[in-house]
């Protein structure tokens, strides 16, 4: 697809030296999801409105054309999608077949529809990027690989998530965004309710 | 350092990899198979952890490389040349002061933290394909979880030599599910796996990389009478004096003569400098 009038600004936003600041910015998502509530820090790229910085980063080190991504809700707009194309060429495709999805926790859900993986090739499912408004270290408590005793992290539901970890090794892995900062839950962590906040 | 993409291989391969790391760290000690790349050196040479590594790799990494312990073998010096040259990074031979350690078969003396990277290169990922050549099969083996063939051939190992004959590549449970290769290290450095750096491994030739996040609880396959043991030669090192080192045996001449050294060779030097200082320092001492 040409870039269109419109889309112009899809050109701008993008890494300023792609294979440098990716490599940093995937040291960051990397110690993100292998350290589950530890909160990272992400730059380097400015997607069009409402999509996060975080989310904005994760979209350009990780997606190209062979990774389907699904914009949820409100992230389904043609200045993302035009954005999107024009850094990574990722295709747009429906949740059921989606490599990576964006968008609002409510918008995303349920969780049923995504790719699971299978029993022989878990690898196989979807990565979600959960839009927040704000995240921090307290609520839900995790456990599990990556986490020394326990960790805390403001989570947008714990059922489901508690659900997605049962599946193991199947499931889904989340990544969750606000502005710049970034949290990760893969499916090994056990999500617990939290004490006082 | 202009004519090559930072740390050699192009950003499409490097994404593809990344997600793969990304994958294995989310389901620790499963297999995630990757479209390996044909590398400047060959398989067997460690073009998966060289792959993992490029794709981990930022300007800012202190980069060290060990082969069997050493900083100074042909593939240890070749690699960390190779990623001096292609990502420019600064390396070291001192273990506390890289922040990515690519190995061969050997897991540093020194402690890890959290701040740390290790990059196994593996040759064979899959810890039951010398039970069942099928890669059908195992796969098959792994989503059931069944790993009676894997017990059956411990078992075997106490049968024949009265104990389990296994010293290195030793298999590892993950998390109580998966059964996973630890690459060729000893088993001597098997109850180090559950460390507060993450563990990255890659295989080239056999297209796969897996991971452990900080903390993964790695346990080594065992029965309970006759329980895991963490073995060395009972020795300690000629050259250093430690005696809780992995060491190797060293032939020093024609006469049967040798000598047992630590296979760590940053854990040695440092310790060998260290009691020089303090010779020093006490003869200072003495002739004052």
């Amino acid at each position: 697809m040409l870039v269109t009038a419109t889309s112009t600004s899809a050109m701008q936003g993008g890494f300023n030296n792609v294979p440098t600041e990716a490599a940093r910015q995937f040291r960051a998502i990397m110690n993100a999801i292998a350290r589950p509530g530890r909160i990272e820090t992400l730059g380097g790229a400015t997607p069009p409105a409402p999509m996060s910085v975080a989310a904005g980063v994760i979209v350009l080190t990780l997606c190209d054309p062979d990774t389907g991504l699904h914009l949820a809700g409100d992230h389904d707009t043609p200045d993302i999608r035009a954005w999107v194309q024009f850094h990574t060429g990722a295709p747009f495709v429906p949740a059921e077949n989606a490599n990576f999805a964006i968008g609002r926790w409510e918008a995303l859900s349920p969780l049923t529809i995504y790719a699971h993986g299978t029993p022989e090739y878990p690898d196989r499912s979807a990565t979600l990027i959960i839009e927040m408004d704000a995240l921090s270290t307290d609520g839900a408590i995790l456990t599990g690989p990556g986490i020394e005793d326990s960790a805390s992290l403001s989570l947008p539901e714990i059922e489901a998530l508690k659900t997605n970890a049962l599946l193991f090794p199947l499931g889904l892995d989340f990544f969750f965004c606000a502005d710049t900062r970034l949290a990760s839950l893969p499916r090994t962590t056990k999500v617990t309710e939290g004490g006082a906040i | 350092m202009t004519d090559y993409n930072f740390a050699y291989l192009d950003e499409q391969t490097k994404r593809m990899i990344r997600r793969a790391i990304l994958k294995g760290l989310a389901i620790p000690g499963y297999q995630v198979p990757f479209a390996s790349r044909e590398m400047p050196m060959p398989y067997g040479w460690g073009t998966g952890g060289v792959q993992v590594s490029a794709a981990t790799l930022t300007p800012e990494d202190v980069f060290k490389v060990i082969d069997q312990g050493a900083d100074d073998t042909t593939n240890a010096v070749s690699i960390r040349k190779f990623f001096q040259a292609t990502a420019g990074v600064d390396t070291t031979e001192e273990t506390e002061e890289a922040t990515v350690i690519q190995t061969r078969h050997r897991i540093p003396e020194a402690p890890l933290n959290e701040d740390q990277i290790l990059v196994y290169q593996v040759p064979i990922p899959e810890p039951l394909r010398f039970l069942e050549p099928r890669e059908t099969e195992t796969r098959k083996m792994h989503s059931l979880e069944e790993y009676g063939l894997m017990h059956v051939k411990l078992y075997e190992d106490i049968a024949r030599h009265g104990a389990i004959a296994t010293a290195y590549a030793y298999p590892v449970k993950v998390e109580g599910r998966y059964v996973m290769d630890p690459s060729p290290i000893p088993k001597f450095d098997n109850p180090k796996m559950t460390m507060p750096a993450i563990q990255l491994f890659g295989a080239g030739r056999e297209q796969r990389i897996y991971a452990l996040p900080p903390y993964t609880k790695v346990v080594s396959l065992d029965f309970e009478d006759y329980p895991f043991e963490a073995s060395k030669a009972d020795h300690s090192c000629e050259l250093c004096g430690a005696d809780d080192s992995y060491l190797d045996e060293v032939i020093v001449d024609d006469q049967g003569g040798r000598i047992f050294v630590c296979s760590d060779t940053a854990y040695c030097a440092a310790r060998q400098a260290a009691q020089s200082d303090a010779a020093a320092a006490q003869y200072e001492e003495i002739s004052a």
